[in-house]
């Protein structure tokens, strides 16, 4: 509830004020200015609008003196400074939520943890995380993992929980087939986050369903398309290792 | 509804209230008893031009003497929007999305990615798994087809006759793929039993399976 009028307030907030992500422009003692280090970025651009167009690499150049440590910066310095149609998902910027994941400089990474290449003369590529049906620019559509994810049921089923007071009260009690609806997935790889989660779910000694989470996978796509490669665990911005994982629940359904 | 003179309310910034000040002339000192609203006004006044919805443009007609300081008069009149909306049901939102998704590109990958050791030696492990898989069956059914022209004894010639830089290339060309593809299944008979699955024992093995097939080929060649 604002009992100001708003147009009314003082010139200061005018329309045109510049959006600054750069550092130390207003403080009184001016700062000795470290010299330009330009660098050039090259990103992924694809606009829903013009579906026609082709994506394309777009190139940025700004300066790294004036910019944070990380590709996050680079972007989010570009969107204020320089082309605020740029568009990308980012939240938490410190590697937790996992919404600026993308690929930079040919790896699938998180850009809040990928520090900027400080050599000017080689240039940054950005593209969307890989294989991905792009929503606009670095946005992809998740739809599909979120769909696999649901599908391994990444929730505690266990149809005795303890009495009340006890641990694990977050199941609703009674046996859990109503949840039947989940579709799932068996001609498409499920990929390594997902399978990790199975594992995890698997290797769960509260959980009752492991016989069915094991028969779920027990088909040519969604557990055996994996061909421990370890891109998975070479490329994982948290240093998980779900590879490991994956070879874990295959030895399970080999004693099968 | 109590005002304090020295609280504000939510999202009417400090520094505006002495502004106002100087603007209009009151000086709180002077109104030490009547409740205060952060605009400065008493708040009687207030909530009477509230009710009559008069208080946007009383306000504003009391804190802008000067036209040139109404921000809405200044955008209707010099600047337009660059930007036309257009004004749709929500339930359109479905239609929109899907002929999106239909135009969606896929996102560029094979080509992209940075080489590295753990997918090119997948890659390899296929592709010399391939080429070994067509030399034995190609051979054998060329053994079947012409088994005059493709036995031993005939294969033996042919080769004895060729010159030993070609002897020794194709020993190589032979002998590579052979021992990588072999060094390679047994580090992925040794994945498959949970063993070496960290990223730095990937990285160890693959450099040992690399290592082991440049020894093995030059062992081979010299048989």
């Amino acid at each position: 509830m604002s009992l100001l009028p708003r147009l009314a307030r003082p010139v200061c907030s005018s329309a045109a004020r510049p959006f600054s992500s750069s550092a130390a422009r207003a403080l009184a003692t001016p700062v000795a200015q470290k010299p330009a280090l330009n660098k050039e970025f090259k990103i992924y651009r694809w606009n829903p609008d013009e579906p026609a167009k082709k994506p394309t690499l777009q190139s940025y150049t700004i300066d790294l003196n004036q910019t944070g440590p990380m590709i996050l910066d680079a972007l989010i310095k570009i969107k204020n400074e320089v082309d605020p149609t740029l568009t990308f998902r980012r939240s938490c910027r410190e590697g937790i939520c996992g919404s600026c994941a993308m690929n930079i400089d040919g790896q699938n990474t998180l850009a809040c943890l990928c520090r900027i290449d400080r050599n000017g003369a080689k240039d940054t590529k950005i593209y969307p995380l890989p294989h991905m049906y792009v929503v606009k620019d670095l946005v992809p559509d998740l739809t599909l993992f979120y769909k696999q994810y649901k599908s391994i049921k990444p929730y505690l089923q266990n149809p005795n929980p303890p009495e009340d007071g006890k641990e694990f009260l977050a199941e609703p009690r009674g046996p859990q087939e109503a949840r039947r609806d989940v579709r799932m997935y068996p001609d498409e790889y499920l990929g390594p986050a997902t399978l990790m989660q199975a594992y995890r779910w698997i290797a769960d000694s509260r959980d009752t369903h492991t016989a069915e989470r094991r028969e779920v996978l027990q088909n040519e796509m969604s557990l055996y398309r994996c061909h421990t490669i370890f891109n998975c665990s070479r490329t994982c911005p948290k240093g998980l290792n779900p590879a490991q994982a994956i070879a874990k629940i295959k030895m399970e359904l080999a004693a099968d | 509804m109590s005002i304090d003179r020295f609280s504000r309310p939510r999202g009417s910034p400090a520094f505006c209230s002495s502004w106002q000040e100087e603007t209009i002339g009151i000086s709180r000192a002077r109104l030490p008893l009547l409740p205060v609203s952060a605009s400065g006004l008493p708040l009687a006044t207030m909530m009477s031009t509230r009710a009559l919805g008069l208080g946007s443009p009383l306000r504003q007609s009391i804190f802008s003497p000067s036209l040139a300081r109404n921000q809405s008069l200044i955008r209707a009149t010099l600047a337009k929007r660059a930007i036309q909306t257009e004004s749709l049901p929500p339930a359109a939102a479905v239609d929109i999305l899907n002929k999106q998704r239909l135009k969606r590109p896929s996102s560029p990958h094979f080509t992209i990615y940075q080489p590295q050791i753990t997918w090119i030696g997948s890659i390899a492990n296929r592709v010399t798994g391939g080429a070994l898989s067509a030399l034995l069956y190609g051979f054998s059914l060329a053994y079947l087809v012409a088994p005059g022209t493709f036995d031993s004894v005939h294969v033996v010639e042919f080769v004895g006759g060729l010159p030993d830089a070609v002897k020794y290339a194709g020993k190589a060309l032979l002998a590579a793929p052979f021992a990588y593809h072999g060094l390679n299944g047994i580090r992925h008979l040794s994945w498959d039993m949970g063993k070496f699955m960290s990223v730095k024992a990937v990285y160890q093995t693959g450099y040992a399976v690399l290592a082991g097939t440049a020894v093995s080929t030059v062992a081979l060649m010299f048989l």
